[in-house]
């Protein structure tokens, strides 16, 4: 396999990781705050709270992980997404720093306030929107070079009915990808009420997933019909992706297995995720970076390798330690520790 | 000139993000170092007042790595955001470090989690111990790689630039570049004095209120930071030097622009403090006579480079003198500061706790953070013009994007809160439960037998 090739399957497993990881964070932000609204919040913010609070710093790591090794793996795209997306990185920015700090702060320091419970429910939503537009921006159309200089086109970026439709569908996925996760939470908890609420959530939330995705199906074969052609070659990724949804819903609906329903979860968006990231190539930037041209030096790329690979050993071994204490340790999870 | 407007815009956007990081970064590093040492007497011990105070203690640096997080991710993209086409050159040749320093934070911020909520749960306390270990590895690991894509920045090294295109990039080389063990050294031993600083500035604070009545915690608290600041403070101004001395063999304008040293010449002068007059005439400088050759080379009678081995207009503004000279006082307070009560708490007869003393720990709390900045300042303005010595000047490097003004607006008032908060919620945390309250209520002792 060539450096460009894995590298770029690296970051993907980690944006995917993000991905899943940050959407039960943002998610849950979100519930928090609805079940604060209708008065049901003592059903479920205790759960949610235990299991975020020692997990909130490694989801933005995850985060950090994927810019810093994309800048790495990949330079060109510094000078490119970094003047095209200054707003909304900066917003980005500051959505995060609203929602980290203010975890720390509730957690760590004061009463639960109204404020802080609605900045952490929207910021929930904010976020994803915000950062899916770099994904938008990606396929190309958005962004212009003249006399050097690089440009956003911002205004059509706000009348695209494509960039709407994926802000669209990074919500109602954050949603979905929560909901299922807290309640398998909930069930290993033994919580019954938080798991009564909790299926409902991830219940109503799985179709709008499915709609959201198909429409933005439709939106991109009108913005880029390379990369939707690209996709419809690679149907059976999609197609696995949407058997896996069936198999979670209906275990989630049955009421059985809500671990397993999870995990078809994961792989309903793995699917989804690399099918969509397949296609896309070689393109980083339609037109302006592919992977074969935007790569790093071959010495460069083979120093990021083996760091990366010295870190995993470092890292697999410490998360396992972590989610052994928290995910994992029943009585932890029922609140006896 | 628009272009210019946009460049120092995103310099003062830049600079402003890490001065107010740095603070956070800072006592990221040098803190789990005094957690640790804590909890490890307490257990060495049997001392339940140690193992208190490492719980607070980890209570408290919770919420400034909270803080310190977002503002690093926010530096992270700003260098991105704010100065693509370095990034563009760097990520080429000096993304190693810069990849590793997630690693290490990543590593950091999983064993700080599990630190953070395991503390009752094993029998053998030392596991619970064991668990931060990772942590201050990984924090001054952090600061290691960042520090060194700083130094790179100083001295780059590891490639070949021929026109736009660079070659033979040697990734090892670049990150171990001539500036990177005296700054990572410097960096590290300084944040460790800060953080001493700090938390012997809190104890100090306690005593100073309560005076007699002050729980015999709080001075275990002050004896065990201040030792700490102490040694630090002799470190970092060890490191200072050798960094002195690097710079007058690797990049010799920042030092002289620090100096005020216009000719090079033989036996220097050190000049402390004073002002330029016209065609740049010190007056009013205290000047000690050879110093500069010593400090540069360790040899009184050295030749030492000055300003005038340099074009005009790549020489850093001359007012970095002063940043140079504060971060070299400060320092030299906290040595003093810290020397004086160690001396006073071995000597039986005099009074460690005396007001003016405790009122001048408190002071050198903030003063470190201070010398930290200064020196940061002095580091960065003392670049200038580049921002990739040799390579590429900031004012090629910043963004070209129109909306940096807005930018720097919204970012302010983002520290202006998050430094707030910061302060409103770490009082309200201790108050609310205090020492002795805890002592009694976690470990069922009463406090009055401490007193």
């Amino acid at each position: 396999m060539s450096y460009e090739i894995i590298g770029i399957t690296v970051l993907w497993i980690f944006l995917y990781g993000y991905l899943i990881i940050a959407s039960i964070d943002f998610g849950a932000g979100f519930f928090a705050y609805y079940a604060r609204v209708t008065n049901q919040d003592h059903l479920i913010n205790k759960l949610i709270s235990r299991y975020l609070s020692p997990v909130w710093e490694v989801t933005n790591v995850f985060f950090v992980f994927f810019f810093v090794g994309l800048v790495g793996f990949f330079p060109e795209t510094a000078y490119y997404y970094g003047t095209a997306l200054l707003v909304p990185g900066s917003i980005a920015i500051v959505f995060l720093a609203i929602r980290g700090s203010f975890y720390a702060f509730e957690n760590y320091g004061s009463k639960k306030s109204n404020l802080y419970m609605f900045l952490y429910g929207t910021t929930g939503l904010l976020i994803p929107a915000a950062l899916s537009t770099a994904l938008t921006i990606s396929e190309g159309g958005f962004i212009e070079e003249r006399n050097g200089k690089v440009y956003l086109l911002s205004k059509k970026l706000l009348l695209s009915p494509y960039s709407w439709s994926v802000v669209f569908l990074a919500i109602v996925s954050v949603l979905f990808i929560s909901a299922t996760f807290l309640t398998f939470y909930s069930s290993r908890a033994q919580d019954k009420q938080a798991l009564r609420l909790l299926r409902t959530y991830a219940l109503f939330w799985s179709v709008p997933t499915i709609i959201a995705s198909l429409i933005t199906f439709i939106t991109l074969s009108q913005h880029n019909p390379r990369h939707f052609n690209n996709m419809i070659d690679l149907w059976w990724m999609f197609g696995l992706s949407i058997v896996m949804f069936l198999i979670s819903m209906f275990l989630i609906y049955n009421k059985k297995y809500y671990g397993i329903a999870f995990i078809f979860v994961m792989l309903q968006f793995f699917f989804a995720f690399f099918g969509y990231g397949k296609a896309h190539l070689p393109y980083l930037l339609d037109p302006y970076i592919t992977i074969y041209e935007g790569v790093t030096h071959e010495s460069m790329a083979k120093a990021l390798i083996v760091a990366f690979i010295g870190g995993l050993c470092l890292l697999i071994p410490s998360l396992i330690l972590l989610l052994r204490t928290f995910l994992f340790d029943a009585d932890y999870v029922r609140g006896k520790k | 000139m628009p272009e210019l407007d946009t460049v120092l815009v995103s310099r003062l956007l830049t600079a402003m993000t890490l001065a107010f990081h740095i603070i956070y970064a800072t006592i990221g590093v040098g803190v789990p170092l005094f957690i640790c040492i804590a909890e490890w007497l307490g257990i060495k011990k049997n001392d339940i007042e140690y193992r208190l105070l490492a719980r607070r203690w980890a209570r408290g640096y919770v919420i400034t790595v909270a803080v310190g997080v977002v503002t690093g991710t926010a530096i992270g993209l700003q260098l991105s955001l704010l100065w693509p086409s370095f990034m563009k050159l760097a990520g080429n040749v000096i993304s190693l470090p810069l990849f590793m320093e997630t690693f290490a934070f990543f590593f950091e911020a999983i064993f700080l989690g599990i630190y953070l909520y395991t503390w009752d749960r094993f029998k053998n306390p030392y596991i619970h111990w064991f668990f931060s270990i990772p942590v201050v590895i990984g924090a001054a690991f952090s600061a290691v790689f960042i520090t060194s894509v700083n130094a790179f920045m100083n001295t780059p090294q590891g490639f070949t630039l021929i026109g736009d295109t660079i070659t033979a990039i040697d990734p090892l080389k670049a990150m171990f570049n001539p500036a990177t063990p005296t700054k990572v050294f410097h960096v590290l031993s300084s944040a460790y004095m800060a953080s001493g600083a700090i938390l012997a500035m809190i104890a100090a604070y306690v005593i100073l209120r309560k005076g007699k009545n002050a729980h015999r915690y709080h001075k275990k608290a002050l004896k065990l930071t201040v030792i700490g600041t102490f040694i630090f403070a002799i470190m970092t101004a060890i490191a200072g030097d050798l960094s002195a001395k690097f710079l007058a063999k690797y990049q010799p304008e920042k030092l002289a622009a620090a100096e005020w040293h216009f000719e090079t010449e033989e036996a220097a002068d050190l000049i402390l403090f004073g002002r330029l007059g016209e065609d740049n005439v010190v007056e009013n400088a205290i000047k000690i006579p050879k110093a500069l050759s010593f400090l540069a080379f360790g040899d009184f009678n050295a030749e030492v480079t000055g300003l005038d081995k340099f074009p005009e207009d790549e020489i850093p503004p001359l007012w970095v003198h002063y940043m140079f000279d504060l971060m070299v006082i400060l320092g030299l307070f906290a040595i003093v500061i810290t020397f004086i009560y160690l001396l006073m708490l071995m000597r039986k007869r005099w009074n460690p706790y005396n007001k003016l003393l405790l009122i001048l720990l408190i002071a050198n709390g903030p003063l470190a953070l201070l010398a930290i900045e200064f020196g940061w300042i002095y580091a960065e303005v003392g670049r200038q013009p580049w921002i990739l010595r040799g390579f590429l000047k900031v004012q090629d490097a910043a963004t070209t994007s129109s909306q940096v003004n807005n930018m720097f607006v919204l970012f302010f008032m983002l520290y202006v809160v998050l430094g707030t908060l910061t302060v409103i919620i770490l009082r309200r945390m201790f108050r609310s439960l205090p020492v002795e309250q805890e002592l009694e209520e976690r470990y069922d002792i009463h406090s009055m037998e401490g007193r």
